[in-house]
Parts: C-alpha cells; sequence; structure tokens
C-alpha cells in the first residue's frame, strides 16, 4: 500500500498541495482525477520522488520513502514502474532494448534470461513481432503498450499511470484501461493512474481521489462519486454532454 | 536567474555527475558510444579546419616576410600558432559548436520528453548515466583531436610553403624546430582537457535543466554553445596567465 500523511507543497507563493492524505491500495487501479492544474501530476510527483514535497510523508508499506537516503530510495524504485504521458521510450532504443533497459540495469539475469522476461513482457501488451522497431516507428497507443511492458518487466509492486490515454483514439483508450486492470490483477501491484478522462475513471477505476485546488475533495468508488453530493465534483465529472446526458437519463 | 544560482545549481549537477555509475558494463559501453560521437565523428572537421589554417598561416606570415626578417620566421609562426592557440583554443571552441550544440538538445530532448524522469524513476542517477560519460570521452578524445591537427596545421604549412615556393623545405624545417620548447605542447594538452570539460558539462547542463518544449530545447542548444565559448575565452586567459608567464 502506498499512503500520503499530509503532504504539502508550494512553488513561490503558490500552493500547490496542501496537507494531502491518500491511501492507494494493492491490486486496485487507484485514480486521481481533478482538472489540470489542480495539483495531481505535483502529488504524484511527491509521491514517486520527481519532487520533494515541503512537509509530510509517502510511505510505501510503511517505508518512509521521504526521509530515506538515496540508496534506500533506490531500492524503493526499483520497485516502482511507472507509464508516462507521452512514454518516455528511449528514442535511441528499439522496442526489445528499451524493455530490456531497466533488466540490464539491475537485475542478476543472464542474457537469455533476459531475453525471455522482455518476450514475455512483449508478449503481455500483444506487441509480438514489433520488438526490432524503435519508437519513432510506432503509433501512440503502440508506444505506451511499449511503456507499459517496460514499467512491468522488472515486476514492480506499484505502478505509476500519467494520464495513460492521454492522445488516444476511444478504442486504443479501452484497451490501455484493460491493460492496467489485467496487469494490476496479474501482479497485485499496487497501481495509481492520473487521468481527467472520465470514459477511463468509469471504466477502470476501484477506487477514485478527486483533487481540486491543491485538497483532497472527494475520495470513494465509482457509484459513490456518481452521487456524491459535491459541486466541484459533479462540475467535473459531468462537464461534457454526454456525461449530463446519462446523468438526466 | 543570477549568476550565483547557476553556479550552485552548476556545481550541485557536477556532483551529481561525479557518483559511482550503476552498471559497469553499461557505463563502458556507453562511454564507447560517446566516444565515436564526440571522437570519431569530429575527426573530418577537424582534419579540415587544421590543414587549411595550417596552409593559410604560411601564406600569411610569408606575406609579411620581407627585408631583415628571416624566411624561417614562416615555419616558427606556423608552429607557434598551431600549438599555442589555433589547435588547443579554436578546435574546442569550433567543436563547441557541433558537440556542445548536440549534446545540449539531446538531453534537452530527453527532459522535455520525459526521458529523463523515467530513468530517475528506475532508481538511476540520470546526471551520471547521461553526463559522464560524455565527459570522459571529452577528455580522452579532444587531446587527441588536437594532437592530430596540430601535425595536420604543419603539414599543410609545409606542403604550401613547398608548393607556393615562398619558402623551401630547409628554411620551413629550421622555422619549426628553432626555440622549440615542448612544454608548449603539455600547455596546449593541459587546456584543451580542461576546455573539453568546459565544453562537454556546460553544455549538459544547459540541455539537463530544460523545461517546456521545442522552442526551449533550442534555446538550451543555442545557450550551450555560447556560454561554452565565452567560458573557454575566459579560461583560456587565465590558463595562459598561468601556465606560460
Amino acid at each position: 500500500m502506498i499512503e500520503l500523511k499530509n503532504i504539502s507543497k508550494s512553488f513561490g507563493e503558490h500552493h500547490v498541495l496542501k496537507n494531502v492524505s491518500a491511501k492507494f491500495h494493492p491490486g486496485k487501479v487507484n485514480f486521481i482525477i481533478g482538472r489540470s492544474g489542480s495539483g495531481k501530476s505535483v502529488m504524484t510527483k511527491c509521491t514517486v520522488g520527481l519532487l520533494e514535497p515541503d512537509q509530510g510523508q509517502v510511505l510505501f508499506d510503511g517505508r518512509d520513502f521521504t526521509s530515506m537516503t538515496q540508496r534506500n530510495r533506490k531500492e524503493v524504485r526499483t520497485e516502482i514502474g511507472m507509464l508516462f504521458q507521452g512514454g518516455a521510450l528511449f528514442d535511441s532504443m528499439t522496442v526489445s532494448e528499451n524493455v530490456k533497459f531497466p533488466l540490464k540495469m539491475f537485475s542478476e539475469m543472464t542474457d537469455e534470461e533476459m531475453d525471455i522476461r522482455v518476450a514475455d513482457c512483449i508478449k503481455r501488451v500483444e506487441l509480438e513481432g514489433h520488438g526490432d522497431k524503435f519508437p519513432g516507428e510506432l503509433s501512440g497507443g503502440m508506444q505506451k503498450r511499449v511503456g507499459i511492458a517496460r514499467a512491468i518487466s522488472m515486476n514492480p509492486k506499484y505502478l505509476f499511470c500519467d494520464e495513460p490515454n492521454s492522445g488516444l483514439d476511444p478504442q486504443t483508450a479501452i484497451v490501455i484501461d484493460k491493460l492496467i486492470i489485467d496487469i494490476t490483477r496479474e501482479y497485485g501491484m499496487t497501481t495509481v493512474v492520473v487521468s481527467h478522462d472520465m470514459n477511463s475513471v468509469i471504466e477502470a477505476s476501484d477506487t477514485i481521489h478527486f483533487i481540486h485546488e491543491g485538497e483532497i475533495a472527494f475520495e470513494g468508488d465509482n457509484a459513490e462519486m456518481l452521487v456524491a453530493q459535491s459541486d466541484t465534483l459533479n462540475e467535473f465529472i459531468y462537464a461534457s454532454k454526454l456525461m449530463q446526458k446519462l446523468r438526466d437519463k | 536567474m543570477g549568476i550565483i544560482f547557476h553556479i550552485g545549481r552548476y556545481t550541485r549537477f557536477i556532483l551529481r555527475v561525479l557518483r559511482k555509475p550503476e552498471n559497469g558494463a553499461v557505463f563502458r559501453r556507453s562511454l564507447v558510444n560517446e566516444m565515436t560521437t564526440i571522437g570519431t565523428n569530429s575527426v573530418g572537421i577537424v582534419a579540415l579546419l587544421s590543414l587549411f589554417m595550417g596552409a593559410v598561416m604560411c601564406l600569411q606570415t610569408a606575406h609579411q616576410v620581407s627585408g631583415w626578417i628571416p624566411v624561417y620566421t614562416i615555419g616558427f609562426t606556423v608552429r607557434q600558432t598551431m600549438i599555442l592557440e589555433f589547435s588547443p583554443t579554436l578546435i574546442p571552441v569550433i567543436l563547441a559548436g557541433k558537440i556542445g550544440s548536440n549534446i545540449a538538445s539531446q538531453l534537452g530532448t530527453m527532459r522535455v520528453t520525459e526521458q529523463i524522469d523515467a530513468l530517475e524513476i528506475m532508481g538511476i542517477n540520470s546526471a551520471g548515466f547521461l553526463v559522464l560519460p560524455k565527459i570522459i570521452a571529452g577528455i580522452v578524445c579532444l587531446p587527441l583531436l588536437v594532437i592530430m591537427s596540430m601535425f595536420l596545421g604543419l603539414t599543410s604549412g609545409a606542403a604550401i610553403a613547398f608548393l607556393t615556393g615562398v619558402s623551401n623545405m630547409a628554411d620551413f624545417q629550421y622555422g619549426l624546430q628553432v626555440d622549440f620548447v615542448s612544454y608548449d605542447v603539455i600547455y596546449a594538452i593541459i587546456k584543451t582537457t580542461i576546455f573539453s570539460i568546459i565544453m562537454t558539462s556546460v553544455s549538459a547542463y544547459h540541455g539537463f535543466f530544460t523545461h517546456g518544449g521545442a522552442l526551449q530545447v533550442a534555446k538550451s542548444s543555442t545557450n550551450a554553445v555560447v556560454y561554452s565559448v565565452v567560458i573557454i575565452m575566459l579560461s583560456n586567459l587565465v590558463l595562459t596567465k598561468l601556465l606560460l608567464t
């Protein structure tokens, strides 16, 4: 489980996160939703250590990540996989090399074992036959899938996905959502997804944290979210005409 | 942002760069790749510039030599110019344009496309992983390129002197040898080594701390070249004062 305790983060006079606390459960797809600029990306970056919070604690299964030495942080980071908004694949490497990279850096595997693991991960995201291609030769959806394959190559305990469906057509977005759900269940990972795509939230979420102006304004599951008595949350959920029609029905 | 801020951030950046690499084998492979990019891929441009510079220097000096100035001055001037200034200073300045912009744009693009964040998330010291091989490759390759440049400049000077008849071989050879101090070459190598560190690390610094998009990558690339050249020139003055006077 990942637990945030009273996290605050400011940039100059701008208070982006204000005393945020949250729990993300293992084996579940935990969503962080909110409007652009609400602080969800900063919250994720504070959680994974790309930004240092001004105060508060981030606990990975009880281990306080914020007060750890760099060496201990490295150990925790090898247990983290992350899917970035743009894929963040290494341009100079092929698909197979991208997936193999974390294994090469940190695992004790032989070359043969690594190749088997890479083939498994590529198969898991249904990209067999594309191992020798470079990221520039792939579509956006395929790049996201390679990102997932790379993220799971080290068998992570925690998976973070930053806007996994941005820039994807609805059908491909559903494929990515399904992949995230299946992988979370299969590996028993604690998955945290940052998104403002309501289709994804409804399709894939087990728990939802709605962040508004740097504070958690709602915490619950799908069913609770749809009947929540919160104006800011309702404005967010029912911003599109499609969602309004669904509500009115 | 103030100069103190940049000096502080640059120092912290270099301390991160100098940490022990996570994986020796991956680091060695990366070092070989960087030596190819920085060293091997620069041989052509360095050779071309040095050949022409040696030849032009010879003709310009010959144009000045008349009356009481001995002809061997042509060989002497070509030697001193190539060894003391052209090869160890101008070659790194020119390479700051080629290699420096390459380093800054590569790292800048990696930053804005979150590839550097991806390395950090994996638990890799991204600064060390990406930048240390470039700095070491620069330290190894640049002095070799500069020695090659000296040799080619002197050779082309001799060739043009012979072909145009501005000096005979004996005079030119005498000019090359007269009052030769081997310390001048050592001075040149020391300068080049320091310039290579400046060129690679300053360019990497600008690329690594890029924020934004394509426009900022281009700006970082420009800044990398400008700052590298300015710092090389300032260091040239200081080093010359310290090492030669």
